[in-house]
């Protein structure tokens, strides 16, 4: 009877561990995703002034949409909190969706090497972006799913690990397919 | 959900070639034992034991994991050698694209981005190989780089990232170079014997060598029924199954049916065999890089004789995937004006 009960507990014990472990290393993966995106949001903060100098000349009527992306940019890049900074990283999003749109409007633009560089540099910022975003979303509900979920939950609530929210996309960039400089005809 | 299946096909694709270095060896073994018993090293008694040195048996064992070793460690570079690949470098904007369209794969798959080559051949195709994620290496052709807009390259590239992900990469490799290397070398050996090979002129001039004339004629023999016997298991042991789920993960990983089935409708109308594929690389490629090889068959027999799924089931499978996702999710309304 004895040994039973040890088995038991030695049993639980195991598996306690186990789902321990388990939140830990999503727990983990969750933050390493989330350094991904902050390495492109980075970077695309650091093209951005160069970008911008590059199509100035060429863009005189799109003063509005220029503006924005610098706004937007400094926005981002002062925000206080986090929930502040992501808004204004949304808006950063769709401003410069809506600058590489205008952009296609601009033939003379598709001359300039500097321009197509880091048009293409942006492009990729961008699209890493988006996916890095899909990536931490995915691994978040697995998180979330498994904060929740019987028997991990009693081990989750035991140690602190809380739910953590999902990036949510800004209305307009929803609208905004990705950035797709190649076909060129898609409106948003 | 997704995570748990990938397991699964990792497991099954180590298993797979575990089983693939374990019958070559087995087979490299029981030849070197048969030219033994030939030159008789190893002979029977008269009580029905063997007796003697077995040591070509030895040494072809030997070889052989010589070999294996050799293929799983410089796999990549034989195959990449084969097909007349060269890195890819950024040299104009469009190859920059390529690059960055594989980094942008690498982040939506969450795995270390591998190496890129290009082959200069005008048909557009794709493959990737490798022995592990942190060692694999994506291979395009010029053609598939001219033809493809960015999003249908993100398709073909997601493709190839999910051959990575699930270690289908390196049972395909060792395929290739195992398999196919014998496939390779039985032609071969085939062809010399036929067309002016030593035997043709021993016959005339010689008269000593008579054993070793002998042995040569029976591991030729021996080569070339084994030849064909090699090539259909290559296209047996390669399963159709893993090109419909690269195509599945690759649109785990775009979220977009439509671009990985516009590239290959795209590639679908373009009949135009790839100049250095081979049997032997043939089932590494995202379509069948062999002339006359896309017949839209699929029986029993097509079955077991293809290393690829007719295109149009493909096509039929991602078009059943798109109706499923635009009658619940946001992409409803573009599919619809499509």
């Amino acid at each position: 009877m004895g040994l039973v009960i040890i088995i038991v507990i030695a049993a639980l014990v195991v598996a306690a561990v186990g789902g321990y472990n388990s939140l830990v290393s999503l727990r983990n993966q969750v933050q390493n995703a989330w350094a991904q995106i902050d390495v492109q949001l980075k970077r695309r903060h650091d093209l951005i002034p160069n970008l911008i100098e590059a199509v100035k000349g060429y863009m005189q009527f799109e003063r509005d949409t220029l503006t924005q992306v610098v706004e937007a940019r400094a926005h981002a890049i002062s925000a206080p909190d986090q929930a502040s900074r992501v808004q204004a990283e949304n808006q950063l999003t769709a401003g410069l969706g809506r600058l590489l749109a205008v952009m296609e409007n601009y033939p003379q633009l598709k001359s300039d090497q500097t321009v197509l560089r880091l048009q293409e540099e942006l492009t990729t910022t961008e699209n890493q972006l988006s996916f890095a975003r899909q990536a931490y979303n995915d691994l978040v509900m697995r998180l979330n799913t498994r904060i929740e979920v019987f028997p991990t939950n009693l081990i989750a609530t035991q140690f602190g690990f809380h739910e953590v929210e999902l990036l949510k996309a800004a209305p307009e960039d929803q609208a905004v397919p990705k950035v797709d400089l190649s076909l060129g005809t898609k409106q948003a | 959900m997704a995570a748990a299946d990938f397991w699964a096909l990792e497991r099954t694709n180590r298993r797979e070639t575990a089983l693939l270095v374990g019958t070559f060896l087995a087979l490299f073994t029981a030849l070197g034992f048969g030219l033994d018993l030939l030159i008789g090293e190893v002979y029977f008694t008269d009580t029905g034991g063997l007796a003697g040195m077995p040591f070509l048996t030895g040494a072809a064992l030997i070889v052989g994991i010589i070999q294996a070793l050799a293929s799983y460690y410089g796999g990549a570079r034989l195959v990449l050698a084969s097909v007349h690949a060269r890195e890819l470098t950024p040299d104009t904007q469009q190859h920059q694209t390529v690059l960055n369209v594989i980094q942008e794969m690498a982040v939506a798959a969450q795995m270390p981005v591998p190496r890129a080559y290009l082959i200069d051949d005008p048909a557009p195709n794709a493959f990737a190989t490798g022995r592990d994620p942190a060692h694999s290496v994506i291979c395009v052709t010029q053609g598939l780089v001219n033809t493809m807009d960015r999003e249908e390259l993100q398709g073909v590239i997601g493709h190839e990232m999910a051959h990575i992900r699930d270690y289908d990469i390196r049972t395909m490799m060792m395929i290739a170079v195992l398999v196919g290397g014998i496939a390779m070398l039985a032609d071969f050996v085939y062809r010399w014997m036929w067309f002016g090979g030593p035997s043709a002129r021993r016959r005339s001039n010689s008269e000593g060598g008579g054993s070793a004339g002998a042995l040569i004629m029976v591991i030729v023999l021996l080569l070339a029924v084994l030849a064909p016997i090699f090539s259909q298991l290559l296209a047996m042991a390669v399963s159709r199954e893993r090109e419909y789920l690269a195509d599945a993960t690759s649109v785990e990983f775009t979220r977009n049916p439509r671009a990985l089935l516009r590239a290959l409708e795209t590639i679908a109308t373009v009949e135009s065999p790839l100049r250095n594929a081979s049997r032997g690389t043939a089932h590494l490629f995202i379509v069948n890089p062999l002339e006359g090889a896309r017949e839209d068959k699929e029986g029993f027999l097509d079955n077991l004789l293809s290393t690829h799924p007719p295109l149009s089931r493909r096509i039929a499978r991602l078009q059943a995937l798109l109706a499923q996702t635009s009658t619940e999710g946001t992409a409803s309304t573009q599919a619809a004006s499509h």
